[in-house]
Order: structure tokens, then C-alpha cells, then sequence
């Protein structure tokens, strides 16, 4: 499991590579933590093309991320989720917290 | 003709074996001809309650977990077994967000996850945790022929 990220027009874009479960979950926290503390941006976006697999593990390191940045008021999104990630975020309701764009 | 085979393995209980109990139950039902679909919904199945035994079961010591699968015509059935701590309360366990390690950043939603993607889920705590799961698996060998 890896991860890239780029800030462009102050919108900072973390792509998730590989996959997430609980032996890549302490990883992923920590390296989105660092991530997340460095440079200027208002709001993250998460593109979860290259994730091949994720289960509901991935939903707690999500929802600790929201819950650390809701603190500086950023907002986190969504993009390119696969179809089975799509149905773990549609029953968790996590699109409430993290809205999908296109 | 109905068709019938098992496969079992044991392995430590470590979050390593994750990957390799999904990929291993997942190679073992590619000759019923499942979707990708129907594969991906296995494999997170398998990976939660892998997940539970190796999060839940052996607090103070290591442990194993035997995984057991069973082909019965187009009908897999899936039984994930520890000889852990095993679960006091089964039906507040499985009710969805409910997490014994809230401060973990843990979803709580891992039987909920199984029950969606499975067709069914039994949970059973004697001796550690077992959990039984099973899904009819459409017969989409007609695609394949198609694509032939």
C-alpha cells in the first residue's frame, strides 16, 4: 500500500494505492496524518482508483481522518471509488461526511 | 451432477494472512465461474471475519485461525474459525457501528459488511468464534462462452 499526493490550487489530491485492510490500516493512518500536516490547502480530495481492495477497516481510517480535519474545517471528498467500495460507503453512510464527486 | 469439494487452512492469527486467506478463497471458487462481483463480495466478507479472529480473539496471546471453505453445486460455504476470547454478546456484536475499540478508529460495521454482501451469516461463540457464511453464485459460464 502506497500513497501519492500533490497540492494544486490550494486543493490537495491523495491518490490510494493498493490495498486497505487492518495489516495496511496503521500505515495509511499514519502517512495521510503526515500528509495532511504539510503545505496550504482547504480542501483534500481522495481518489480511490488504484485502491484494489478495501473493507471496513478502511471506513475507521476514513472516518478518523474527516474527524482530525473537521477540527481545521477542511473538507474531504471522494472520487473514483470501486464498485464494491461504492457499497461499503453507501451502507456506512459515509458520503454524508465525505461527499463523492465526479 | 452436483458438484461438491472443500479446502481448509490454518494460520496464524496476524493481520498478514489477510491478504492471503482473500486470494485463497477466492482462487479456490474460480472453477464455480463467479463474477467478479461475486468475487470481490467473498474476498470482503472473508476479510472481515478474518479480521474479527485477528483483532478480537487473543488479547494476551497468539493464536490461530482455520478457514474452511465448501463448494456444494453453485453454493459456497464460507466458516471462519478461532479459539479465542470468543463474543459474550453476539447480537449487540453485530449491530452495525457497535465496536468493543472505539478508540482504535474502528468502523463497527464488519457483520454488517458480511450480511450485505453474503446471502447468509451465523455467528457462533463456543470454544472461540465461529462464523459461517454462504452465497449462491450465478452460473455466468454463458458470458465466458460468449467471449470465447
Amino acid at each position: 500500500m502506497h500513497i501519492k499526493s500533490k497540492i494544486y490550487k490550494k486543493t490537495l489530491y491523495v491518490v490510494l494505492c493498493g490495498e486497505l485492510d487492518e495489516h495496511s490500516s496503521m500505515h495509511v493512518r499514519r502517512e495521510l496524518d503526515e500528509i495532511f500536516s504539510q503545505g496550504e490547502f482547504n480542501q483534500i480530495i481522495i481518489d480511490l482508483s488504484e485502491l484494489q481492495f478495501m473493507d471496513s477497516t478502511g471506513i475507521g481510517v476514513l472516518i478518523g481522518r474527516y474527524k482530525k480535519m473537521k477540527l481545521k474545517n477542511i473538507p474531504i471528498f471522494i472520487c473514483n471509488p470501486s464498485r464494491h467500495a461504492e457499497k461499503i460507503f453507501k451502507m456506512t453512510g459515509l458520503y454524508e461526511i465525505m461527499p463523492k464527486i465526479v | 451432477m452436483n458438484k461438491t469439494n472443500f479446502m481448509e487452512v490454518t494460520f496464524k492469527a496476524i493481520s498478514a494472512n489477510e491478504s492471503f486467506a482473500r486470494v485463497c478463497v477466492a482462487a479456490f471458487c474460480v472453477g464455480l465461474n463467479p463474477s467478479l462481483d461475486e468475487i470481490g463480495d467473498i474476498k470482503t466478507a472473508v476479510s472481515e471475519a478474518v479480521t474479527n479472529c485477528i483483532v478480537h480473539a487473543y488479547p494476551k496471546h497468539s493464536g490461530l485461525v482455520t478457514l474452511r471453505c465448501e463448494l456444494d453445486g453453485n453454493q459456497v460455504k464460507i466458516i471462519v474459525k478461532d479459539n479465542g476470547i470468543g463474543i459474550k454478546d453476539i447480537a449487540k456484536a453485530r449491530e452495525p457501528f457497535f465496536t468493543t475499540k472505539p478508540s482504535e478508529e474502528r468502523s463497527g460495521m464488519g457483520f454488517a459488511v458480511m450480511e450485505s454482501f453474503m446471502d447468509s451469516v451465523e455467528v457462533e461463540s463456543q470454544n472461540g468464534l465461529t462464523v459461517t457464511m454462504t452465497k449462491k453464485i450465478c452460473d455466468n459460464s454463458f458470458l465466458q462462452a460468449g467471449n470465447a
